[in-house]
C-alpha cells in the first residue's frame, strides 16, 4: 500500500478520491458519536460534563497518533529521501499541533467543572503540553530554513529525535508526578467506562482519526501542488 | 598528535579562550539567580523553598547560551567543511565539540550552581549533590543542545530557534536533576536517571549532530 502510493502520480489519483471519502466518513462518525453521546445518560458522578469526553479523549488519541505519523513520514523522508514523505511530514506537523491544542483546550474546559481548575500539573496534561511544544519546535525549525530540501532533512532529524525522546518524556513526567503530587485531586480508581459511553467514544475516536487522515491527505496534496507550481514558476523564469 | 586530540585542543581553546569563555555563561547564571529574589521577595523561607529548582532551571538556560556558536562559527568560516573532509568521522567531530563545550561551560557552571543554591537558602549538606547533578546535567544539556545547534545551522534565526527546539527535549533531565538536587527520598533515583539520560545523550546525539551537519553542508 505505502510502496504503491510512494509514486506521486498514483498518490495524487488515490488521494483525490480518498480525501473527500474519508472526510465524509469522519463527519458521519463524529456526528453519530456525538449524537449517541448526547443521548447517553449523565454520569452519576460527573453529571452532564462527561460528554466533554467525546470531544476530548479522541483529540488526545489523534494528537499522539499524529506525532507517530510525523515520525514515520520523517523516517521515510530521511532514509529513502522520498519527496512525498517529506511533504507528508510537513503537512502532518500543523495538524498534530492543532489536535494537541484541541486536546489541551477541551481538557481544560473539562477540568474546570470536574477538578475546579483550568489547569493542573498532572502527568498527562504536562506530557501533552510537551508534545505540543515539540510540534511547535518542528514547525519553527522548518520555517526558519530557506532551502526546502535542507529544511526537510533537518526537520526529519528533529522529528526522529523527538520520537526517541517522547517515551522518555512520558516516563519522566509520570515519575515526577508521583514524586510531587501529595494530595490527589483525582479519584483513585474511578468507575470503568460503561458500554453506554464506550460506543460513542469509539465512534468519535474513529471519526477523529478519519478526519485527521482526510486533512492530512488534503494538506499533503496542497504541498505537492505548491511544489509543482514553484518548479513551474522557476522554469518559466529561466526560460 | 592524533587528529582527535588536536581537534579537542582546538575546540577547548576556542570555547575557553574566546569572547569571555566560561565567564559569559557563569555571569548569565549568576545574574538570573540574582533576579529571582528581586521577583519573589527577600523572605528566606520562600526563597529556600524554590532555591534548588530555580538553580536547576537557570543552569539549563545558561547552558543553552553558547550553543549558537558551537557549529555556526565553523560553518561560517568553512572550518566545518574542512573537518568533514578530514580523517575524523563527523560523529567524532561533533562529540569532541560537545565535550569541549561541556568542559568550558558545563564544568564552571557545575561549580557555580552550589554557590547560587546555597545563597538562595538551600542546605549546605546539598552542595556535593548539586555539584554532581549539575556536572551530569551539563553533559546532557551540552549533547542534546548540540543536536539542536547542528539542526539550526543554515537557519535564519539561530539562537532563539535552538532554545525553542531544545527546551522541550530537556524536560527529562530537568525533572531528574530537579529531583536529585531537591533532596528527599527520590534524590538517589533522580541522580541515577539523570546519569542514564546523560549517557544516552552522549551515545546517540553525535549521530543526529553528524546527520544535521552533513545536511547543512550539502
Amino acid at each position: 500500500m505505502i510502496t504503491a502510493l510512494a509514486n506521486p502520480h498514483r498518490f495524487m489519483v488515490f488521494s483525490r478520491i480518498a480525501a473527500p471519502l474519508l472526510g465524509a466518513l469522519a463527519a458521519a462518525l463524529i456526528l453519530g458519536g456525538l449524537a449517541l453521546g448526547a443521548a447517553a445518560p449523565p454520569d452519576y458522578q460527573q453529571g452532564e460534563t462527561v460528554r466533554i469526553m467525546f470531544v476530548h479523549v479522541p483529540a488526545a488519541w489523534v494528537a499522539m497518533m499524529s506525532y507517530a505519523c510525523l515520525g514515520g513520514a520523517s523516517f521515510f523522508a530521511l532514509v529513502f529521501r522520498h519527496p512525498l514523505a517529506d511533504a507528508a511530514a510537513k503537512a502532518a506537523a500543523p495538524l498534530g499541533a492543532a489536535f494537541t491544542l484541541l486536546a489541551l483546550a477541551t481538557g481544560s474546559l473539562w477540568g474546570r467543572p470536574m477538578w475546579g481548575t483550568w489547569w493542573v500539573w498532572d502527568a498527562r496534561l504536562t506530557s501533552v503540553l510537551v508534545l505540543f511544544l515539540l510540534f511547535l519546535g518542528y514547525i519553527a525549525l522548518r520555517a526558519s530554513i530557506d532551502d526546502e530540501a535542507k529544511a526537510g532533512r533537518a526537520g526529519a532529524i528533529l522529528a526522529l529525535i523527538g520520537l526517541i525522546n517522547l517515551p522518555v518524556v512520558k516516563f519522566s513526567v509520570d515519575w515526577w508526578n508521583t514524586l510531587h503530587q501529595g494530595e490527589s485531586i483525582f479519584r483513585a480508581g474511578g468507575p470503568t467506562l460503561a458500554p453506554v459511553y464506550l460506543l460513542p467514544l469509539a465512534l468519535a475516536g474513529a471519526g477523529y482519526t478519519a478526519a485527521f487522515l482526510a486533512l492530512w491527505l488534503v494538506r499533503t496534496r496542497a504541498e505537492v501542488w505548491r511544489r509543482r507550481a514553484e518548479s513551474l514558476a522557476l522554469k518559466a523564469a529561466l526560460a | 598528535m592524533s587528529p582527535l586530540s588536536a581537534l579537542f585542543r582546538r575546540e577547548l581553546a576556542l570555547a575557553w579562550g574566546r569572547g569571555g569563555g566560561p565567564m559569559l555563561a557563569v555571569g548569565f547564571f549568576a545574574t538570573a539567580t540574582t533576579l529571582l529574589p528581586l521577583a519573589v521577595g527577600p523572605s528566606a523561607a520562600r526563597l529556600a523553598a524554590v532555591a534548588t529548582g530555580v538553580t536547576w532551571v537557570a543552569l539549563a538556560l545558561a547552558s543553552l547560551l553558547s550553543l549558537e556558536r558551537l557549529f555556526e562559527r565553523d560553518f561560517e568560516d568553512g572550518a566545518l567543511d574542512l573537518l568533514s573532509l578530514g580523517p575524523l568521522p563527523m560523529e567524532a567531530t561533533a562529540a569532541v565539540k560537545c565535550l569541549a563545550q561541556w568542559l568550558a561551560n558545563g564544568a564552571p557552571l557545575a561549580l557555580a550552581a552550589p554557590v547560587a543554591a546555597v545563597s538562595l537558602g538551600a542546605p549546605a549538606a546539598a552542595v556535593p549533590m548539586i555539584a554532581l547533578a549539575a556536572g551530569l546535567g551539563g553533559l546532557a544539556f551540552a549533547f542534546v543542545g548540540g543536536a539542536g545547534a547542528a539542526l539550526a545551522l543554515a537557519s535564519r534565526r539561530g539562537g532563539v530557534l535552538i532554545a525553542v527546539i531544545v527546551l522541550p527535549l530537556l524536560a527529562p533531565p530537568v525533572i531528574f536533576g530537579g529531583a536529585a538536587v531537591g533532596g528527599g527520598p527520590a534524590a538517589g533515583a533522580g541522580l541515577a536517571l539523570l546519569a542514564a539520560y546523560a549517557l544516552a545523550a552522549v551515545a546517540l546525539a553525535p549521530f543526529a549532530m553528524a546527520a544535521a551537519c552533513r545536511n547543512a553542508l550539502s
